[in-house]
């Protein structure tokens, strides 16, 4: 896996990357404060709170909580069943902190997973989520169609014994494309998600549908296109019995013809890479 | 009769004689076992032998049992005070420093309860396994609750309760058992057990069962109305407390222990489904029951914690699944390993079967085990259960699970194919009831045979003759084989899941079709099946509902349920259905 360097990055990958980091720094910060009884309704504010005493004041989507079975969206039927609830975290819970974080225009959006304590079920989720970003990045480098990589990934889970839990998002995406968004005084949210950055996404459903690509990377028709240069999020999630996983962080594709050009993680400094590095 | 290797003492006191028996090495924790009635202590002398090589078992026989004298007069001679007495002059005697662990069957659980409940025992013991006997305080508490409030449930578990529990009315009436025990009844009571309660053969009941029955009686006199009328009010157990209860109990009923909770601080469950005399019919099972809770006890750990459901049940029991590397054999792996149970996961595809047996040590199974078998191949079964009995054990479960897909019309499916899927759907199936089934027959200790059919056993149709053929002939083999089993406690269930979301389409051989055309079939059928997307884990809790309730035949899936009614009712609609042909 190779990640261009940072000195060689354009600036407009260097302000992506930043908000990126800001995002995992404030997972961390807040992952290291939460204890036993803290809600999920608590975790969500403690991220916000962090996030704008540094400056965020525009979201993609406000800051997500899932403790307990609700990391594998168990019996989750409609989409208000993501937002955070008064569930309370114990001793060995799992936990997933999900934000995605307007900074400066740039836009981040990242998943991170951990337990209270030792879980040991998770912990092995996360392990075996590393075969998936490698997946990923070898399979849009070989400019497969999104749909078909989807279905790749479906396998891989499947014969690791896991559960598909992204298909619990909406239209079920894998990942959904990032972009620049404008800086307002004003920047209300819709059912949790940014207004400026749904208009960037709709305006990118509305070009991608003439050019017959589109945002969301979804297992549906609509994805059956090779890879949109973009910068997508891609948020891989694996549940197993009550316990889920799930890491998120932005692929940068572009339209290079050299294969290690063509794609790559925005950044390689973050906590489940450093994790799986250290573990070797 | 003796214990084998025991060694005897007599032990006298509170005005009587007790024959105190020990094995096993006296530095390893201590365990009481306690008989009941109308017993001595040679009722455990199976499950003592499994206890000895790791503990210092101690037996002895009840005042007025077995070799212990009786008090004389007897009437308020067997009180549980005296009762209490006698255990804690045993206990002095053979372990004067540490605490014991006391296991109990019928009244040497009823006794024992008040030996866990009572203030002088305590520090004395470790621990408590209950089978078969309830505390007649919570009793009384029991019977008051539900006479204080009677809703028509509760009046209905006095009255169930109170139809088993005949023989105590009989067992007050003066003389009168006495003269039965010591005649007629006395001579007839062990072929009574064989029949009806299942009792093996052997060298048990002993010869002093006469006066054992006779003498016992005055427990019942002593103790059961006295108590039930005034239960002491704090009946609290200060030791842990693990209760087996067999379902199949012919004088206690289930219901009685549902309110345990609030007198036990520490409970562990654990049901059976046996008759009352499990430390003769189930020795196996109840030794390594006593024991991983006396080691988690002992280890200071917390009693072991199985979270799924049915833990009470599986815990701890052997279960073979078949083709347990992917979809429903996989999920049902997992759900027998998060009940707590020991699993071996076998697959023809070995990295497949060793991923499900290594995330299965990780949800919950003590232990986990991968083995790679074709299923269809006699040879490699009868290599496989030799492995597995050699070192893992009797099955208590088995789940044939390996199937394979076969669609495509009768006359473009050649003699190959017929054999393939007959192979592994009807003759794996075959190979593992015979050459695991016999074992569990041969052990005779009960245990469970699950056989996965399909729903297309009874939904004929044009695309699935091989198929279809081949699960209705497990169907049918399931339940012979039921009929054949059910005298020896082993149940077998036949279960008939419809269409649901695993990857045997996509490996399904679809005859008279070329390559590629059947790769486009199998995608297209996985594409459907993931559209109705019915989980393999509600298969999987349908088997081991199935398994709970020895239930003879399951559909799973609403399609399954309903074409399983129609071939009943109108099997003239389910004909019109099988001459569509879908299209895939």
């Amino acid at each position: 896996m190779t990640t261009a360097v940072s000195s060689e990055l354009p600036v407009e990958l260097q302000g992506f990357r930043r908000v990126q980091r800001l995002a995992y720094e404030c997972a961390e910060a807040v992952a290291a404060r939460l204890e036993p009884g803290v809600t999920e309704r608590e975790a969500a504010r403690m991220q916000r709170e962090y996030l704008r005493e540094r400056g965020v004041r525009d979201w993609f989507h406000l800051p997500f909580a899932w403790f307990g079975d609700r990391t594998a969206f168990v019996n989750f039927r409609i989409p208000l069943q993501f937002f955070p609830t008064d569930r309370a975290l114990e001793p060995g819970m799992p936990f997933i902190l999900d934000m995605a974080p307007v900074y400066e225009g740039h836009t981040a959006d990242i998943g991170y997973s951990g337990s209270l304590g030792v879980n040991p079920v998770q912990d092995r989720l996360m392990a075996d989520l590393e075969a998936h970003r490698e997946l990923i990045l070898r399979e849009v480098r070989e400019r497969r169609p999104l749909r078909e990589i989807y279905e790749n990934v479906d396998r891989l889970m499947a014969r690791q014994g896991y559960a598909n839990r992204h298909r619990a998002y909406p239209f079920g995406v894998i990942a959904h494309k990032v972009d620049r968004v404008k800086q307002r005084r004003f920047s209300p949210h819709l059912f949790g998600f940014g207004t400026q950055s749904l208009k960037g996404l709709a305006a990118d459903a509305l070009h991608g549908h003439r050019e017959g690509w589109s945002p969301l990377w979804s297992p549906y028709r609509f994805s059956d296109h090779p890879p949109q240069p973009g910068l997508w999020a891609v948020e891989p999630h694996l549940g197993f019995r009550g316990t889920g996983a799930k890491f998120e962080e932005i692929l940068v594709v572009t339209d290079s013809e050299d294969p290690e050009e063509s794609a790559f993680w925005l950044d390689d400094d973050l906590p489940h890479v450093r994790r799986w590095a250290e573990e070797k | 009769m003796t214990l084998k290797g025991a060694r005897e003492r007599r032990l006298a006191t509170g005005g009587v004689e007790l024959c105190v028996a020990e094995l096993g090495d006296p530095e390893a924790p201590t365990v009481v076992l306690v008989h009941g009635y109308p017993d001595s202590k040679e009722v455990w002398s199976e499950v003592a032998v499994r206890l000895a090589d790791r503990f210092h078992v101690v037996l002895y026989d009840v005042r007025g049992h077995g070799r212990s004298t009786a008090p004389k007069p007897l009437r308020g001679g067997f009180t549980l005070a005296k009762l209490t007495d006698d255990f804690l002059a045993v206990v002095d005697a053979v372990s004067p420093d540490r605490p014991v662990h006391v296991v109990g069957h019928d009244w040497g659980s009823v006794q024992s309860w008040e030996f866990v409940t009572v203030g002088r025992t305590e520090g004395r013991i470790a621990s408590f396994t209950s089978m078969s006997g309830p505390s007649l305080d919570h009793f009384g508490h029991w019977i008051n609750a539900r006479v204080k409030r009677p809703t028509p449930r509760r009046v209905g578990q006095l009255l169930g309760q109170g139809a088993k529990s005949w023989y105590v009315y009989l067992l007050h009436t003066p003389v009168l058992p006495e003269l039965a025990w010591r005649g007629p009844l006395g001579r007839r009571w062990p072929k009574i057990l064989q029949r009806v309660e299942r009792v093996p053969a052997g060298d048990y009941p002993t010869a002093s069962l006469p006066s054992d029955a006779a003498h016992g009686a005055w427990l019942y006199r002593d103790n059961v109305r006295a108590r039930l009328t005034r239960p002491r009010p704090d009946a609290y157990a200060h030791a842990p407390v693990q209760l087996i209860t067999p379902q199949g109990d012919a004088f206690l009923s289930e219901r009685l222990y549902d309110d345990l909770e609030q007198w036990v601080p520490q409970l562990t469950r654990r049901t059976l489904p046996a008759k009352h005399w499990v430390p003769r019919t189930r020795p196996d099972q109840l030794a390594s029951w006593i024991e991983e809770f006396i080691m988690s006890v002992d280890g200071g750990r917390p009693a072991p914690k199985a979270t799924g459901r049915h833990a009470d049940r599986f815990g701890g029991q052997l279960v073979l699944v078949t083709g347990a590397g992917s979809g429903i054999g996989r999920a049902t792996t997992f759900a027998f390993a998060e009940a707590g149970a020991r699993v071996v996961a076998v697959d023809r595809d070995a990295e497949a079967a060793a991923r499900t047996a290594e995330l299965s040590r990780l949800i919950g199974a003590p232990q986990a085990w991968a083995e790679t078998a074709d299923v269809s191949d006699e040879q490699a079964m009868e290599k496989l259960a030799e492995k597995v009995h050699r070192e893992y054990g009797v099955l208590d479960v088995l789940v044939n699970n390996a199937g394979i897909g076969l669609s495509g019309s009768f006359f473009a499916t050649t003699s190959e194919d017929w054999r393939k899927v007959l192979d592994v759907n009807l003759w794996g199936v075959i190979h593992g009831c015979r050459i695991f089934g016999a074992r569990m027959v041969e052990r005779g200790q009960g245990g469970h045979v699950v056989n996965i059919a399909s729903a297309a056993a009874f939904q004929p149709s044009r695309a699935l003759p091989a198929y279809s053929t081949s699960k209705a002939a497990v169907l049918m083999l399931s339940e012979c084989l039921r009929a054949e089993l059910a005298g020896q406690g082993i149940g077998v269930s036949a279960i008939c899941p419809g269409i649901v979301n695993t990857n045997i389409t996509s490996t399904a051989r679809f005859a008279g079709a070329d390559e590629a055309e059947e790769r486009r079939r199998q995608k297209n059928s996985a594409r459907l099946y993931g559209l109705r997307n019915y989980p393999p884990e509600k298969v999987a809790e349908a088997i081991l509902e199935a398994v709970v309730h020895n239930r003879a035949v399951v559909p799973v899936t609403p399609e399954a349920r309903g074409a399983h009614l129609l071939s009943r009712l109108m099997p003239g609609a389910l004909r019109g259905l099988a001459r569509v042909e879908p299209k895939v």
